[in-house]
């Protein structure tokens, strides 16, 4: 019975070295997401103007990441973008007159949503609404509205 | 047989009608796991060594390569993000599979093949025992258990490679090569390489099996039955990781 003792090891082996294979790759490859469970609450927060910014997108303050983007929809009654924002259980503590701003990672990098601590003492539930918000800048806009200013000048220069 | 179309549509037909047959004895199969777990060893087991030693050259090639093609963007640092994607999508389910076949495909055809050269098969079905049920089903399901498993321990070699010609010797930030590669992967890549190779291990152990039990009672039916295998095995892989990419990216 040998062989078949050989054989009941390798195959264990195997399969052992499979699934440590198989956790290495799910754990120690890919980033942990912040909880989507219960251990998160959601708030909302209306922007003018969303740019490229898409559902999963980190949510941070100060540059540390507590919580992602869940979902954004239109909102025909105040005609803007409503982003909820989901943000993990341990960070309880932001104030209820902070602030939200779409910005981009670097020049071409990803838009994320940062919060900027308002003074309050009150903080923000599960629910609750961010009454300040800051619109993405769409470069496009920026461009045009500073060749349009451009050519202002340019037109006034040419009266006088 | 006779060839022309008639005869492709029936071959089709014929292997349809086969896998049909085995995945209907598959929770039969399953009351007798000593079965299969020999054949997990034979399949998966016994193909470690090379599914191991191929993905560490072949991550090291990604990291040398990969370190090239980034360099010149100035960007190394995404090498881990690179030298991951690549092995856990595409190379480990694909190379793992064309290994496969090579190593564990072609044994299970010929001694399918070579059971129905000498008779054993039918002996097996005068002793009332059927061979599809005994025989070919345990060593379908070992192929499909053990794929999954050697892919994974494919990738997980593979990135080691190419974090030791990346970081060992061409000296990419450690620190930048993993925490890049984080960020970067998600689940999603990862059940992109696992549902892959599921698939190639459905189709590459079902052609290997057919082969076999369909082989002409010859020797040299039996070396045809082999050829067929690793022929249509890597063809079917390549053609399926193409639909399957399609779908899942």
């Amino acid at each position: 019975m040998r062989s078949n003792k050989a054989m009941e090891i390798g195959t264990g082996l195997f399969v052992l070295l499979g699934f440590a294979a198989m956790f290495f790759l799910v754990t120690q490859i890919t980033s942990r997401e912040v909880g989507f469970g219960e251990r998160s609450y959601r708030i909302g927060a209306a922007f003018e103007q969303v740019g490229g910014l898409k559902p999963g997108a980190p949510v941070s303050m100060s540059g540390v990441t507590v919580g992602r983007v869940e979902s954004i929809g239109y909102d025909f009654d105040a005609y803007q973008a409503e982003v909820v924002l989901r943000i993990e259980s341990r960070y309880d503590r932001i104030p209820d007159d902070s602030d939200a701003a779409i910005y981009t990672a670097g020049l071409l990098g990803g838009q994320y949503v940062g919060i900027g601590p308002g003074g309050s003492e009150t903080f923000l539930q599960d629910g609750d609404q961010i009454e300040f918000t800051q619109s993405a800048i769409v470069l496009e806009n920026l461009i045009s509205k500073f060749l349009f200013s451009r050519a202002e000048e340019a037109g006034t220069e040419e009266m006088e | 047989m006779s060839s022309g179309p008639l005869a492709s549509i029936r071959e089709v037909g014929r292997y349809a009608l086969f896998v049909g047959g085995l995945v209907a004895e598959v929770p039969r199969a399953l009351l007798r796991p000593g079965l299969v777990v020999q054949q997990v060893y034979n399949a998966g087991a016994l193909s470690l060594v090379i599914v191991m030693l191929s993905g560490l050259f072949v991550g090291m090639v990604l990291g040398l390569q990969g370190f090239d093609l980034l360099e010149r963007f100035g960007s190394e640092e995404s090498l881990g993000t690179a030298a991951a994607l690549g092995l856990v999508k595409e190379l480990g389910p694909v190379v793992t599979a064309l290994l496969f076949a090579g190593r564990a495909g072609t044994a299970l055809a010929s001694e399918i093949g070579l059971m129905r050269a000498t008779d054993q098969l039918a002996a097996m079905e005068m002793m009332a025992v059927d061979p599809v049920r005994r025989v070919v089903v345990p060593r379908f399901l070992g192929g499909v258990i053990s794929m999954p498993l050697l892919a994974a321990i494919f990738s997980m070699i593979g990135i080691y490679g190419a974090q030791l010609v990346g970081v060992q010797m061409m000296g990419v930030d450690p620190g930048q090569f993993w925490s890049q590669m984080r960020g970067a992967v998600e689940q999603a890549d990862v059940m992109e390489g696992v549902i892959k190779s599921v698939v190639f291990g459905l189709s590459c152990s079902a052609i290997a099996v057919y082969e076999g039990f369909h082989a002409a009672p010859t020797a040299e039916g039996v070396g045809r039955a082999t050829t067929r295998t690793v022929v249509l095995s890597s063809v079917m892989v390549l053609l399926l990781d193409y639909m399957l990419t399609a779908i899942l990216l």
